[in-house]
Formats: C-alpha cells, sequence, structure tokens
C-alpha cells in the first residue's frame, strides 16, 4: 500500500488518499494518470492491471486500487 | 458560388434536414435544429450591434456549442472556442489580445465570466436560441461578406507564455475540406465518433465534414478516454464507424491489449495525427482491424486542418516510419534548407490556399512565421513555416525527422517547452528553469533554481497552465548546469529523467 500511495503522490500531492472515495467521480484523476497509474504499478509492483480492470470502480479510492492489485497478484 | 463554409449546413438541410448531425448521450441536434437556433441566436448578435468581430465562445462540450460557433458565423463574425477546463489564467490572457466584447456562455460557464475579466455583452444559449430569426438581416451578412473574411480564430501555445491565436478565413476552411472529403471518402453512412477537444482545430476533420457530407458526429464523453473497455463498448453502442483521433488516443486502447478481448466491430475508417504513431502499437491496430482505411494525417493549426496524408495500407516494420505522405490536392509542400533553398531534407513550408491568415492581434509573431516565399522573387506570397524537419524519400513521400525549436507534442497536444518556462518563471521566489520532455516515456519533467518548494510550484502552475502542460515531476536544483558557452545544458538535464 505505501508504495501504492507514492505513485499516487507523485501525480497529485495535494488529495488525501485515506479518505477520498471519488477519484475518478470528481475527476481529480483524469486520463494522463490513469495511463501513469497503470505503467507505474506495473514498473514498481511489477503487477500487471488487464484492461477489463480498468472501469472507474478500480480507480475511485486507494483503496479499492489496492484490492485490484491484491487480487491481481493472488491470481 | 461557395465563399461560407455554412453553404454546407444549408446544401445538406435540403436533403436531410431531420438527419441527427451533432449528438452526445444526453442531446442531439438534427440539421434542422442547428440551422434554426443558430440563426436565431446569430439575428441577437446582429441587432446587439455586433458583426466583423470576434465572439467567444465559451460552453461545456455539447452539439449546442457546435451550434453556437455557427451562429457567429451567420452574424458575420469569427467564432473562439474557449473551453471550460481551461486555467482561468490562459484564459485571460488571450482575452488581453483577443479584447472580445460578445461572448455565447451556457449555464455551466455563466457565472465564471467575471472572474476573467470579461466585461462584454453575454448571450445565454438556452434562451437566445428561442425565438425567430431576422431573415433579411442574416441575408445582408451573407451578401456583404466575403470569403477572405475570419471564420475562426483557434489559440496554441506560444513559447513567450503568450497563446497564439491562429485565424482561418473561410477560403482556407473550405478548401481544406473539400480535399480533405475527397481523401476520405466520407459518405451519409459515416457515423465519427469525436474525440478532439473543440478548441483544438483537430476537431475540424469531424465537425465540417458533417455539414459537408451529411454524416452524424458522436460527441464521446472525455471520461471514457480513461477507461478503454468502456470506450470500446460506446463505439458500438453508437454504431461508430469513423474516428480521427489523436495518436494517444488510439494507443490508449492497443497498449492495454484491449483489441485483444473486444474490436469495435463497426470501425471502417482511422485518421490520427497529432503525433508520431509508434510502429508497434500501429501493428496491433492493423492486426485487429485488417479491412479498415488507416491514414496519417499531418498539418499545423496555421495551415488549415492537415496539409499531409498517407494511406498506411500495410503493417510496418519496428525500424520503419509511417512517412507523413503527400500533400493534400491544392497545397504544396517546400522543403527549404537553412540557406532557404529546396533541398531533399528541410524546413516544412506551406504554400497555397491552406496558409491561415495569421496571428490575431500579433503582427510580431505572424511576420516570424508567415513569411514571403524565398522562392519568388516577383510578387507577394506568403507561406508558412511550420518548425518541422522533414526528408524525402526515395519514393518521393515525406517523413518526419525532428522539430527545428523546442515544441514538442504530448498527449496530441502542441506545446512550446517555453511557454511552460515563461509561466514557471513569472512565479515569485523562481529564478531559472528547464522544461525538458522525455521522448521515449512522454512526460514532461522541470527543472528550477530558487526558494520556492516543488509542491508550491507544482500547485501554482495548476493554476496557470492547462493541464497537458503541468511537468509530470517537478525538481529543485542549487544551480543551473550550464554549457560551455553558458546556455543551460538541456540535454544534460533531459538525460538525467531517460
Amino acid at each position: 500500500m505505501e508504495e501504492l500511495l507514492e505513485i499516487l503522490k507523485e501525480l497529485h500531492a495535494d488529495v488525501d488518499y485515506d479518505t477520498c472515495e471519488t477519484l475518478v467521480d470528481d475527476r481529480i484523476i483524469d486520463s494522463f494518470d490513469i495511463i501513469s497509474i497503470v505503467a507505474e504499478v506495473d514498473d514498481r509492483l511489477d503487477v500487471a492491471i488487464p484492461a477489463e480492470e480498468i472501469i472507474p470502480e478500480n480507480f475511485n479510492s486507494a483503496k479499492a486500487l489496492w484490492a485490484l492489485i491484491e487480487r491481481l497478484e493472488n491470481d | 458560388m461557395r465563399k461560407n463554409i455554412l453553404q454546407y449546413l444549408e446544401a445538406t438541410l435540403a436533403i436531410c434536414p431531420d438527419k441527427v448531425a451533432y449528438m452526445d448521450p444526453d442531446t442531439s441536434l438534427t440539421f434542422q435544429q442547428v440551422y434554426n437556433q443558430s440563426r436565431t441566436v446569430a439575428s441577437k448578435i446582429l441587432a446587439a450591434g455586433y458583426t466583423k468581430e470576434p465572439v467567444v465562445v465559451f460552453m461545456k462540450k455539447c452539439p449546442e456549442q457546435i451550434a453556437a460557433f455557427y451562429s457567429a458565423i451567420y452574424a458575420g463574425c469569427s467564432y473562439v472556442p474557449i473551453d471550460e477546463e481551461m486555467p482561468k489564467m490562459r484564459i485571460q490572457r488571450i482575452f488581453e489580445t483577443l479584447k472580445p466584447r460578445v461572448m455565447i456562455c451556457d449555464d455551466t460557464t455563466d457565472n465564471l465570466t467575471s472572474e476573467l475579466g470579461f466585461t462584454g455583452e453575454k448571450f445565454l444559449w438556452a434562451q437566445a436560441s428561442e425565438g425567430a430569426s431576422d431573415e433579411a438581416a442574416l441575408d445582408a451578412v451573407r451578401k456583404a461578406q466575403i470569403d477572405t473574411d475570419p471564420v475562426y480564430i483557434m489559440y496554441t501555445s506560444g513559447s513567450t507564455g503568450i497563446p497564439k491565436g491562429v485565424a482561418v478565413c473561410h477560403r482556407s476552411l473550405i478548401d481544406y475540406i473539400e480535399s480533405f472529403c475527397e481523401v476520405m471518402k466520407f459518405d451519409q453512412d459515416t457515423i465519427f465518433g469525436n474525440q478532439t477537444p473543440l478548441y483544438f482545430d483537430a476537431s475540424l476533420k469531424d465537425v465540417y465534414p458533417t455539414l459537408k457530407c451529411g454524416c452524424t458526429t458522436v460527441i464521446i464523453p472525455k471520461q471514457l478516454f480513461m477507461f478503454p473497455m468502456k470506450l470500446v463498448d460506446f463505439l458500438d453502442e453508437y454504431k461508430i464507424n469513423t474516428v480521427c483521433w489523436v495518436v494517444t488516443a488510439l494507443t490508449m486502447i492497443s497498449a492495454f491489449k484491449v483489441l485483444d478481448k473486444k474490436i469495435p466491430q463497426y470501425l471502417k475508417l482511422i485518421g490520427f495525427g497529432g503525433e508520431v504513431f509508434p510502429v508497434k502499437q500501429f501493428n496491433r491496430w492493423k492486426k485487429a482491424l485488417p479491412e479498415a482505411r488507416f491514414l496519417n494525417l499531418y498539418g499545423p493549426t496555421e495551415g488549415t486542418g492537415v496539409a499531409m496524408w498517407y494511406e498506411a495500407d500495410r503493417e510496418f516494420a519496428d525500424d520503419e516510419k509511417i512517412p507523413l505522405g503527400q500533400a493534400f490536392d491544392n497545397v504544396e509542400i517546400l522543403l527549404l534548407d537553412e540557406n532557404d533553398k529546396l533541398a531533399d531534407e528541410g524546413e516544412i513550408c506551406i504554400r497555397g490556399t491552406a496558409v491561415s491568415l495569421g496571428y490575431y492581434n500579433d503582427f510580431g509573431r505572424t511576420s516570424e512565421n508567415f513569411v514571403q516565399n524565398p522562392l519568388n522573387t516577383l510578387y507577394p506570397e506568403i507561406i508558412y513555416r511550420t518548425g518541422d524537419l522533414a526528408k524525402r524519400r526515395e519514393d518521393g513521400l515525406l517523413e518526419f525527422v525532428s522539430r527545428k525549436d523546442y515544441q514538442i507534442k504530448h498527449m496530441g497536444h502542441r506545446v512550446e517547452l517555453g511557454e511552460i518556462e515563461a509561466n514557471v518563471n513569472a512565479q515569485a521566489g523562481v529564478i531559472t528553469s528547464c522544461a525538458v520532455y522525455l521522448r521515449e516515456k512522454d512526460r514532461i519533467e522541470l527543472y528550477y533554481t530558487g526558494d520556492t518548494g516543488e509542491k508550491e510550484l507544482g500547485d501554482a502552475l495548476k493554476v496557470s497552465l492547462p493541464r497537458y502542460m503541468v511537468p509530470t515531476k517537478i525538481t529543485k536544483l542549487d544551480a543551473m548546469p550550464l554549457t560551455n558557452n553558458g546556455k543551460i545544458d538541456r540535454k544534460l538535464l533531459t538525460s538525467k529523467g531517460e
């Protein structure tokens, strides 16, 4: 989770990722960010997020994104 | 005689008035509605005493925004698209050179206009589009109008920090749409999926062929470009068969391997541009849609839309480049070397009706790039120097080499690194700065010296620059590395990030 927060903080240092659950809905992150997140997660955490998982539900909060990464790691 | 771009609308209106011209998931406008509403608003603009001047269109992206463009044209004016997502400071800078007296806005933008320092007259689309048009007044405007009058002014990045407003006249736009439609072979069955913002001249590729050929343009919600599978679902749901997108939007789908799982089933014509299509990504598309036509479309805003095209009708080897191809009909491309002589490798210069009028209210910067054709010493003839370097291959097609200056293409947008630096240097506590572009990672990074913090600077830049121009990484240095002759060592800083 630490590493993921680091990736997210690099994109938007001013967002409180512990509480925010509307990253997508409130347009806090945009398409540039999604591309960066997918690339960085692949690079640094060695988890490839497949296309069908790139959906708003998985990107709305740091928690949801982390749950996705854990699920993909266990698959 | 065809002298006004809206004559396409009038001709199509006679054939299919009730067909949908522009739509998004919420609303749609038929050709008849586009015609009626834009003429009604135009009548009000005229009655208030505005003609032959720029009209700012400040609305959220929707079908009505396109009709608002046409209302400015019907009033004998040019339109200037401003987006709700543009940062406030950038809009203020645009207004400083534009000095607009009149604006069309909507409910989402109405309360933002005072912050922009706009003190002119506003027309709220929902109200202004109700009622009847003044046919006699509109006819008089048309009769008096000539095809060298500007039709739009679109703002693009300027290296001094002040955006440049490219003014384009009816004749250039008509010329472009004629030759573009001929190559692309649009018809009444064409359904465009619009991706490009309407303040960006790439959107002309969808917006105007729709008028000329009686097509339908579906505006795709911007959010879908974050979620590639949903984007493909949308293309299928609306039976979209034609897209003219920036390369980034296409690679977003192919890089996530969406095409292995789902192929857009109606898509048969793909125009791409804005930057070089990485061959590996292109091949994925070509493999997934072997029957579709793929066209590389190249051209700067100053040359009205696109100037060159190439039909990419095969897969390419990894070390090959997809060529820029050949000029559109009625456009000549000159490659000029440092001595302004014709060469097989040199700067792409555009000659012909496509050359736009110049930068609005900026004769100084206009004269830098819009120059007398150096090959012609006999009569006045203006060409546009693009700053792009290309070479002629053995088969006669042109191939992109690089830029002459610090202009880059990032996420399909044209960005002057100098504009970023000018904004950084304007912040309190910054001494010097250098923005670099890492091609491999498609990232902009910034180095600076001074006593302001990295985070503070980043926050300030989010306010003054469009999102796509804000550096991904900001690093404070104790001292700027310099080259032997005392300039900032851009190469060294670029290699740091790679």
